[in-house]
C-alpha cells in the first residue's frame, strides 16, 4: 500500500509524512485518546496515587508503601482475597468441566442440539444482578428450596448458604456457574467442531473408547481453546462484583466480600481513596500475573501459523 | 491403498447406524435433560413466583405452579415499587436505561467501525501500537480506571449525567468492537479498496459507500453485543449516575435489596424478570447471531 510519489523536494519531508493519511489519523483520534488517556493514563494515575495518603480527595502527600501495608493487614481485605481464591478455584474447575462435558454431549450428533444449546446459554444473556436476585430467592431458607425439600419429608434437610458464613461462597458459586458456563460450552463446542472427523475414525480403528479418546486425544488437541476459556474465566472471576452485591451484599457480616467490592466501597463509600487505589493496583497486578504467561503462550511461541 | 478400488462399493459409508434407545443414548439424553433442569429452574421459579399472590408464597412450595394467576405483582413492579422515597416503580429505571442504551450503542458502534476501518485499510505509523494498547486495556480491571474517569467526567461537567455514562460505555466497548470490525474489514478483499482509490474515492466515501454496505451482518452482531452488555451493566451505572438517572439494573437491586418494608417476593421476581426481559428477547430473537457475537468477543483476532 505504498503510494508511488517521490517527493521532489526533500525539505518538507517531515510535515508531509505527518499529514499523509491525515483523515485516517483524525478519525482514529477517539481510539488514540481512549488508549492513551483513559487506559494508560488512568491506570498510571491510579497506581501513582496509591502511594499517597488521599482520603476524600486525591492529594499528593506521599506515604510510600503505607497503603499497601495497611491493606494487607486489613481483615476485610484478607477475607476478600480468601473468598476470591475459593470462588476462583472452584469456578475455574467446575466451569471448565461442565462446559467441556456439555459441549462433548452436544457434539455426539444428538437431536434437538439447538434447543439444548439455547437452554445452556440463555443465562449468559442475563445480568449478574438478575442472576443474583433469582438465586437469592431460590436459596431463601424460609420459602425456597430448603423449605420445599423439608416439606417433601426430609425435615432435617439443611441448605442455607446465604445465611451461613462457612458456605456462602458456594451459594454464589451455584449462581455464577449457572450464568457463565454456557459461554464456555459454546467456545468448547466451536473447538470440538474444528477437530478433524478422521481423528474419530482413527481411534475407532484402534479400538479406543469414546471417553478415553476425549481425554487422551481431543483435549490435548484443544489446548488453545482451553487457554482462551481459562483466560476468559479468570478475567471474569477477578471482576466478580455485581453478583455479590445483588445476591448477598457481602454478608452475612463480611463473609462474602470480594476485592472488587472492597475497592469500590473504600473509594466511594468510606472515602478512603488511597486504600481503594492500593487495592485496585493489587487487582491489576493479579491480572498481569495471569496475562503474561498467556501472552507468552499465545504470541511468544509462534507455533501456530 | 490398493484395496480401496475393490472395496469402496462394499464398505458401508457414513457413521455406524445407531439404535435410537441404546444405553449410551439414554445416558446422554438423561444427563442433558437433568442439566437443562438446573438451567431452566431459576427462570421457571421467577415466572411462577411473579404470578402468585403473597399469601400463596407464604405457604411455601416455590416450585409449584400458581393456584391463582395474578398480574398485580407485574403492575406493582412496573409502576409502584419503591426505591427510597421514589415510588414510581421500575418504569423510571427502564426509561433511563433506554436513554442510556440508544446513544451508547450508536456512538460506540460508529466510533469502533471507523477505527476498525482505519486500522485495516488506512494503517499509519503507530496505528498497530494504539490498537495493541486498546486490546490490553480490555483486560485491565475497571477498578483501576474508575476514579480517574470520575475526575475526567467532572472536568467536562458530565459526572452524574446520562451522557457521562454514554461516554463511559463508548470507551469500554471500544476494544472488543474495534477488534470485531478490524477483523471483518481485513477479511474484505483489498482489491475492492484499491479499485475505489484508483477511482478517486476518499476515506469517508469508501467507508460509507463500500464498507458499511458490506459489513451489515457484523453491525448486527455488534448491536447485539452492545445492547445486552450495556443493558446488563451495573458497575458503571452505580458509580457514574445519580439516583434520578440510575439505570434499570441499579434500581432493581435497590428495590429488591431495600431493607425497609415487608418483602414482597412476587413483586421482586416480577421486577427481576422485567429487567431481564430485554436481553432475553434479544437472545431468543437473534439465535445464531448472538452466539456469533460472543464467539467474536471470545476469540482473539
Amino acid at each position: 500500500m505504498t503510494v508511488a510519489s517521490d517527493p521532489p523536494a526533500h525539505k518538507n519531508k517531515r510535515p508531509r509524512k505527518l499529514l499523509k493519511n491525515w483523515m485516517a489519523k483524525l478519525a482514529s483520534l477517539p481510539m488514540i485518546l481512549t488508549a492513551l488517556v483513559v487506559f494508560v493514563g488512568g491506570t498510571a494515575w491510579t497506581v501513582t496515587y496509591s502511594f499517597t495518603g488521599s482520603r476524600m480527595l486525591p492529594k499528593t502527600n506521599w506515604v510510600g508503601f503505607d497503603q499497601y501495608e495497611r491493606l494487607w493487614s486489613s481483615d476485610r481485605w484478607m477475607i476478600s482475597i480468601k473468598n476470591l481464591g475459593i470462588y476462583g478455584i472452584c469456578s475455574l474447575i467446575l466451569t471448565l468441566v461442565i462446559g467441556f462435558t456439555l459441549a462433548a454431549c452436544l457434539d455426539r450428533k444428538i437431536r434437538f442440539e439447538g434447543v439444548f444449546r439455547s437452554i445452556f446459554l440463555y443465562p449468559f444473556a442475563l445480568s449478574f444482578v438478575v442472576t443474583g436476585l433469582a438465586w437469592q430467592w431460590i436459596l431463601n431458607p424460609d420459602f425456597g428450596m430448603q423449605s420445599v425439600v423439608r416439606d417433601w419429608g426430609w425435615t432435617t434437610f439443611n441448605f442455607d448458604p446465604l445465611n451461613n458464613p462457612d458456605i456462602v461462597m458456594f451459594g454464589l458459586l451455584i449462581a455464577g456457574i449457572w450464568q457463565g458456563s454456557g459461554l464456555i460450552m459454546c467456545i468448547m463446542l466451536a473447538g470440538l467442531r474444528g477437530i478433524d472427523e478422521d481423528i474419530w475414525k482413527a481411534t475407532r480403528v484402534d479400538g479406543i473408547g469414546t471417553v478415553k479418546t476425549y481425554v487422551m486425544v481431543i483435549i490435548p488437541m484443544m489446548r488453545p481453546v482451553f487457554v482462551t476459556a481459562l483466560v476468559l474465566i479468570a478475567a471474569g472471576i477477578i471482576k466478580l462484583y455485581d453478583l455479590v452485591v445483588a445476591q448477598t451484599g457481602g454478608g452475612p457480616g463480611l463473609s462474602s466480600e470480594v476485592p472488587a467490592k472492597y475497592v469500590i466501597e473504600l473509594m466511594f463509600r468510606a472515602q478512603n481513596l488511597g486504600q481503594g487505589f492500593a487495592a485496585s493496583t493489587m487487582m491489576l497486578c493479579s491480572v498481569v500475573i495471569i496475562l503474561i504467561p498467556w501472552a507468552y503462550l499465545e504470541f511468544g511461541g509462534r507455533k501456530r501459523g | 491403498m490398493a484395496d480401496m478400488t475393490t472395496n469402496t462399493s462394499v464398505d458401508p459409508r457414513g457413521p455406524k447406524p445407531k439404535r435410537a434407545f441404546s444405553r449410551s443414548n439414554i445416558f446422554l439424553y438423561g444427563t442433558l435433560i437433568m442439566v437443562s433442569m438446573y438451567y431452566l429452574l431459576p427462570l421457571y421459579v421467577m415466572i411462577v413466583t411473579s404470578l402468585k399472590g403473597m399469601p400463596e408464597i407464604r405457604m411455601g412450595n416455590v416450585f409449584g405452579p400458581p393456584m391463582e394467576i395474578t398480574f398485580e405483582p407485574w403492575v406493582k413492579a412496573w409502576s409502584e415499587a419503591c426505591t427510597g422515597i421514589n415510588c414510581d416503580g421500575l418504569s423510571r429505571g427502564f426509561g433511563n436505561s433506554v436513554r442510556i442504551l440508544v446513544p451508547s450503542v450508536l456512538l460506540s458502534i460508529a466510533i469502533a467501525s471507523v477505527n476498525g476501518y482505519a486500522l485495516s485499510n488506512w494503517k499509519f505509523k503507530g496505528s498497530e501500537t494504539f490498537f495493541t494498547i486498546l486490546i490490553i486495556g480490555a483486560f485491565i480491571p475497571y477498578q483501576t480506571m474508575l476514579y480517574p474517569i470520575v475526575i475526567m467526567l467532572r472536568e467536562i461537567g458530565l459526572m452524574g449525567s446520562i451522557w457521562g455514562l454514554v461516554l463511559v460505555h463508548t470507551v469500554f466497548g471500544m476494544p472488543i468492537l474495534t477488534l470485531l470490525f478490524r477483523n471483518y474489514f481485513t477479511s474484505i478483499p483489498e482489491e475492492l479498496f484499491k479499485a475505489a482509490r484508483v477511482d478517486g474515492a476518499g476515506f469517508w466515501q469508501i467507508y460509507f459507500q463500500i464498507m458499511i454496505p458490506m459489513a451489515l451482518p457484523i453491525f448486527v452482531v455488534a448491536i447485539i453485543l452492545q445492547v445486552t452488555g450495556i443493558w446488563n451493566d451495573f458497575l458503571f451505572g452505580v458509580i457514574y449516575t445519580k439516583p434520578a438517572t440510575y439505570p434499570m439494573t441499579v434500581q432493581l437491586n435497590n428495590i429488591v435489596n431495600s431493607v425497609q418494608g415487608v418483602k414482597e417476593y412476587n413483586v421482586n421476581m416480577a421486577a427481576t424478570l422485567l429487567t431481564g426481559l430485554v436481553p432475553l428477547v434479544i437472545y431468543f430473537a437473534s439465535g445464531k447471531l448472538f452466539v456469533r457475537g460472543i464467539a467474536a468477543g471470545a476469540v482473539k483476532g
